[in-house]
């Protein structure tokens, strides 16, 4: 890293751009959390994908700072021993950076999808898997998650990471000193928050500000509740196989609504959600200011500098319970890799990127969680994603897809979203906001 | 970024000045020869070849494509005839786009123009009248993403805590509570529209400002000795005056204001009622995947601008008759 | 939405002109309502600023005014965004692309336009006005509709059925910016002919007949009498495009070859869309972006506006 500095530096110098005289000396980058372990280095562990010299695969994803860069140090090893550049690009703009590209004929190698809806548009170009990283997959993940990366029967896509979506954030100690239990189900959790509030705390802290995406943490809330009214009905919804008004719909919104317009358990009243940034939604339960915070697993990363996120720490995470008993699920998110060329150093770069080797190294090398069979979770960097790791890994949990990301556009990333809004702001009833939500899903 | 990238560019740029020039010179060749035969067709064939061929390939055959993929449906496999501008005036999303834009284009203009003028004949004469002029023309150099950039530490909100947008930090003095002004309709269309105008005054003030000192004092002088007041001459003389470059202005900030993207993208990426045309033709072909709706969306565009054109035309006829 | 009324000033302002306005006005209400947009204007430049040379941990706390009563300052954020090799730093590689983008992409439409510009208004021939009013016509056609015909032509080439006219351009990495200059060319062109046009449309046309007269050639008019005249007007249009190309957000990233070259304003875009965890740097990575334009177009102002007006003020 300081070689590349100090080559820095000096094309600075020659560049004659007087920008560039600020400060050549300073700072080391912050220490990254994680590194490459040491079975990763070895260049024996990539004979197999063969020698490509000077070729470069190009990538293309929505991950950016430093997530990209515990990516790319993942990566690292397999180009340098088996020659092939990745040209890794972050964008801001995936969504219509792919677009443009697709159709401008400009297609990176390699697109990390992070919506399964929106590869599914890019069909026609994708290039199916091969019988390798087809048996890859197969090896390494669930059924449920191989048919998101499979588009009418062809498999494309094996994932990139995993994310635990169905969590309920909330302090261990403050749980133990007044002696709640974590609670198994959805009656459970409305008991304890019943009592939580007879105890004189706000059971619930709830943030759905988010910019322009503003609404979309409440899209989490309803996905959850009718994940575990039936994964059938789940199914059927993001499928819009039933229409978005249907009754079962409208009466998990409800339900979510039991929380949610409940001026009894919301930190600082239901009026403030839909206007406190979901980055700083849980921060009151450091202050004991409230108990819990319905949030994916990434929001570990998310607590103010200094905080504990651990089981015996300050903050830590319990799984969404169930509504009906028995059952054992999980929401949750993820990049698919998927490619648009059939060279055979792109075919080497995706089979390294579906097997153990790198999905163990990159979750060593910072916060990441992942569900492919093969890999440890005690490896994690962090106590929460080696959680959300095992629970991940785990074959007898039956995950779903967060299912805004798998609805079109219209309704996923936009009324969706303002939907919540209206409706926490009491604006609209839950049938009226399912009505409207109903009415822009495209034809 | 290392020595070889570097020279990977400037070698570049060097290869492509070198070869710009020889073109340039191989069709300054062409343009004598032709001129010394004397057709004047042939010589401004030459002089136009590079600019009608780029403007065809890059802007003539996209546009007819766009009016084209109009008519078609979302993946253009379809041909539907007028549904997609059905949708475009009936959608309440799509109407709301509209109702926007048409705010924007009357309202930026207006109060742009108005400002540049006003702060120009107030800065006129004025001691430092250079410095006044430099500090409100600055924002026309920022780009609009880095506008967009400037006005969100404006107007950020924090619900609770200190607040680092400037102006919840002033209502809080005030000692009301903060508001999340960005996403609050109607008024974040009003707040948007003030990063557009707050680049485009600078334009309205230097241009106007260059042509007061045009008016010929006489005739204001003339105008005072019949006795008119301060606000006649203004109206009656100055602004008549200066009633070209006052169009000028209008018509080049109706023009950026009808094209703006950037500043909706960057600031609520077109929710919250804030969406506009420019930004809603890019998001629904782009990002909802819906190539038909956009190239709409891009045609409505298009629509909006033919009074101007027709405008300019007749000034242009106009000034040719005057000329002769 | 209620409209907004224009500022009542407008209609107690008398006319122009040094001393008179003085004594024509309350003099006093003048000089505060300009002193008011002057600093309404400069606030928020300035706030910027000051945000970027705050350590990143005040950022995030307190809001930049509370700077004058608590002074703190670094240029550590400076220096991660233009030289650290982690994502969201090194920006000197890009502030490199877009010079390396803005040099061919301001040289380029400017000399095509005033090439352009002088047929249109000196060369007589059949269908002249109605190919104006089309170049004119196509100053609004929104550039993000040409982004993907316009790309497929460079990766694609250009075939009529089986007949290839042009096979694809095959660039990769950094000379993709080749492409980034066409485009920026192409767009930039329909502006700078129109402006052009009403300039070199105004030039005396004695002087013109003169030249003629003397048996100057087309080409020999253009090179020795238009060009000389026009030079106010072509710096005026190369300072408009120098800015329209600097601050472009579009055309870079879509035509470049991913992110080793993509310009500046580009890579900012990307770091204000979403307001995620690299925005304590955005104060300083924007003030890398926008002290270059400021600083050219402080001091060419003068250039800047002598070209437009003598252009467009008439017209």
């Amino acid at each position: 890293m300081s070689k590349t500095r100090r080559l820095m530096c000096l094309a600075a110098a020659t560049s004659a751009l007087a920008l560039a005289a600020a400060a050549c000396g300073a700072p080391e980058e912050e220490e990254s959390r994680g590194e490459v372990p040491a079975e990763a280095e070895d260049c024996a562990n990539y004979e197999q994908y063969g020698s490509f010299d000077g070729e470069t695969v190009s990538i293309l994803g929505s991950i950016r700072d430093a997530e990209a860069d515990e990516m790319v140090e993942a990566w690292s090893f397999f180009e340098e021993c088996t020659g092939i550049t990745i040209d890794y690009e972050g964008s801001g703009e995936f969504e219509s950076d792919m677009k443009v590209r697709v159709d401008g004929g400009n297609a990176p190698d390699i697109a990390l999808f992070p919506q399964p809806g929106l590869m599914e548009n890019f069909a026609d170009d994708l290039v199916p898997a091969s019988d390798e990283v087809n048996s890859l997959a197969t090896e390494g993940w669930s059924e449920d998650w191989l048919q998101y990366g499979t588009i009418d029967d062809t498999f494309y896509a094996p994932p990139n990471s995993g994310n635990a979506k169905s969590f309920i954030w909330y302090s261990p100690s403050f749980f133990a000193d007044a002696g709640y239990e974590v609670p198994a189900t959805w009656d459970e959790l409305i008991s304890l928050s019943d009592q939580i509030a007879a105890d004189g705390v706000m059971p619930w802290c709830v943030g759905f500000e988010s910019g322009g995406a503003t609404g979309w943490p409440g899209t989490d809330w309803i996905e959850d509740i009718v994940l575990r009214e039936g994964t059938d009905l789940y199914d059927q919804w993001v499928n819009h196989e039933i229409p978005f008004n249907d009754p079962q719909i409208v009466a998990a919104i409800e339900k979510a609504g039991e929380v949610l317009l409940n001026e009894d358990y919301i930190y600082g009243g239901t009026d403030t959600i839909s206007s406190t940034p979901f980055q700083e939604g849980g921060y009151a339960i450091l202050d004991g200011e409230c108990a819990m915070h319905r949030q994916a697993s990434f929001y570990g990363a998310m607590w103010p500098g200094g905080t504990t996120v651990a089981e015996d720490g300050d903050v830590f995470a319990f799984r969404f319970p169930e509504s009906n008993e028995g059952d054992n699920t999980m929401l949750v998110g993820g990049e698919f890799v998927a490619a648009f060329n059939d060279s055979e150093a792109v075919e080497a770069t995706r089979q390294f990127l579906a097997s153990e080797l790198y999905h163990n190294t990159r979750l060593q090398t910072g916060p990441w969680s992942t569900a492919h069979q093969g890999v440890d979770p005690a490896n994690a960097t962090t106590p929460i994603n080696e959680f959300a790791t095992e629970i991940l890994t785990d074959p007898a949990v039956t995950v779903r897809f967060d299912g805004s990301d798998l609805m079109p556009g219209e309704v996923g990333a936009s009324s969706f979203w303002t939907g919540m809004v209206q409706w926490v702001d009491g604006e609209k009833t839950s049938e009226q906001v399912a009505d409207d939500i109903e009415n822009s899903w495209p034809n | 970024m290392n020595v070889s990238q570097l020279t990977d560019r400037f070698g570049l740029l060097a290869v492509g000045l070198i070869a710009f020039v020889v073109v340039m010179l191989a069709l300054y060749g062409l343009a004598e020869l032709a001129s010394r035969r004397n057709r004047s067709r042939l010589v401004a064939s030459v002089f136009l070849f590079p600019a009608v061929l780029f403007l065809l390939l890059g802007l003539v055959y996209p546009a007819v494509r766009t009016i084209v993929m109009s008519f078609y449906s979302s993946d253009g496999s379809r041909f539907v005839w007028l549904d997609n501008y059905g949708w475009a005036l009936s959608d309440p999303d799509a109407v709301q786009t509209l109702i926007n834009t048409a705010l924007w284009i009357i309202i930026v203009p207006a109060l742009s123009t108005a400002l540049g003028l006003v702060y120009a004949v107030l800065i006129d004469g004025r001691r430092g009248e250079r410095t006044y002029k430099a500090l409100v023309f600055l924002p026309m150099g920022i780009s609009f993403v880095g506008a967009s950039i400037i006005w969100k530490f404006i107007y950020q909100y924090k619900a609770t805590g200190n607040q680092i947008g400037l102006m919840n930090q002033v209502v809080v003095w005030f000692g009301a509570s903060p508001i999340n002004w960005l996403n609050t309709f109607p008024m974040n269309n009003l707040l948007l529209m003030v990063v557009l105008i707050w680049i485009e005054v600078g334009f309205a003030t230097v241009v106007l400002s260059a042509a007061l000192k045009g008016v010929p004092l006489e005739i204001i002088e003339a105008a005072r000795i019949d006795g008119a007041s301060p606000a006649q001459i203004f109206w009656r003389v100055t602004v008549p005056s200066i009633r070209s470059a006052i169009v000028v202005v209008a018509v080049t900030v109706f023009i950026a204001t009808l094209k703006l993207f950037d500043i909706v993208r960057a600031m609520t990426g077109g929710h919250h009622g804030t969406d506009v045309l420019a930004h809603n033709m890019w998001d629904q072909a782009f990002r909802l995947g819906n190539d038909g709706r956009g190239a709409t969306m891009a045609v409505l565009l298009f629509l909006l601008v033919v009074p101007v054109v027709i405008y300019q035309v007749r000034n242009m006829r106009r000034q040719e008759l005057e000329a002769r | 939405m209620s409209v907004k009324t224009e500022p009542e000033a407008v209609s107690t302002i008398g006319e122009s002109r040094g001393e008179r306005i003085r004594r024509l006005l309350s003099s006093r209400l003048a000089s505060a309502f300009a002193v008011g947009i002057a600093l309404i204007w400069t606030i928020p430049t300035a706030g910027l600023f000051i945000s970027s040379l705050r350590p990143e941990d005040d950022i995030r706390a307190t809001g930049w005014w509370t700077f004058f009563g608590d002074p703190s300052f670094t240029l550590e954020t400076y220096n991660y965004v233009l030289y650290s090799t982690s994502q969201g730093g090194g920006l000197i590689r890009n502030l490199i692309n877009t010079v390396v983008i803005t040099i061919p992409g301001v040289i380029i439409p400017v000399t095509f336009a005033a090439l352009a510009a002088y047929a249109l208004s000196w060369i007589q021939f059949k269908g002249r006005n109605l190919l104006y009013i089309g170049i004119f016509t196509l100053q609004v056609v929104p550039l993000q509709m040409a982004l993907i015909p316009l790309l497929s032509f460079f990766s694609k080439g250009l075939a009529i059925g089986p007949l290839t006219l042009m096979p694809a351009w095959q660039l990769t990495g950094v000379q993709t910016i080749v492409q980034v200059w066409i485009a920026h060319s192409i767009f930039g062109l329909p502006l700078a002919i129109y402006l052009l046009h009403n300039f070199m449309r105004e030039l005396p046309t004695d002087v013109m007949e003169a030249a003629r007269i003397d048996g100057a050639s087309h080409s020999q008019i253009f090179r020795k009498v238009v060009l000389p005249l026009v030079t106010p007007a072509l710096a005026s249009i190369g300072i408009f495009q120098f800015l329209w190309v600097w601050n472009d957000f579009l055309v870079g990233r879509t035509f470049g070859g991913g992110e080793a070259t993509r310009p500046l304003t580009a890579v900012l875009g990307d770091m204000a869309g979403t307001w995620g965890f690299g925005w304590t740097r955005l104060p300083a990575a924007a003030f890398v972006a926008i002290i270059v334009p400021l600083l050219v177009f402080l001091l060419l102002q003068r250039y800047f506006v002598r070209g437009l007006l003598a252009g467009s003020v008439k017209g």
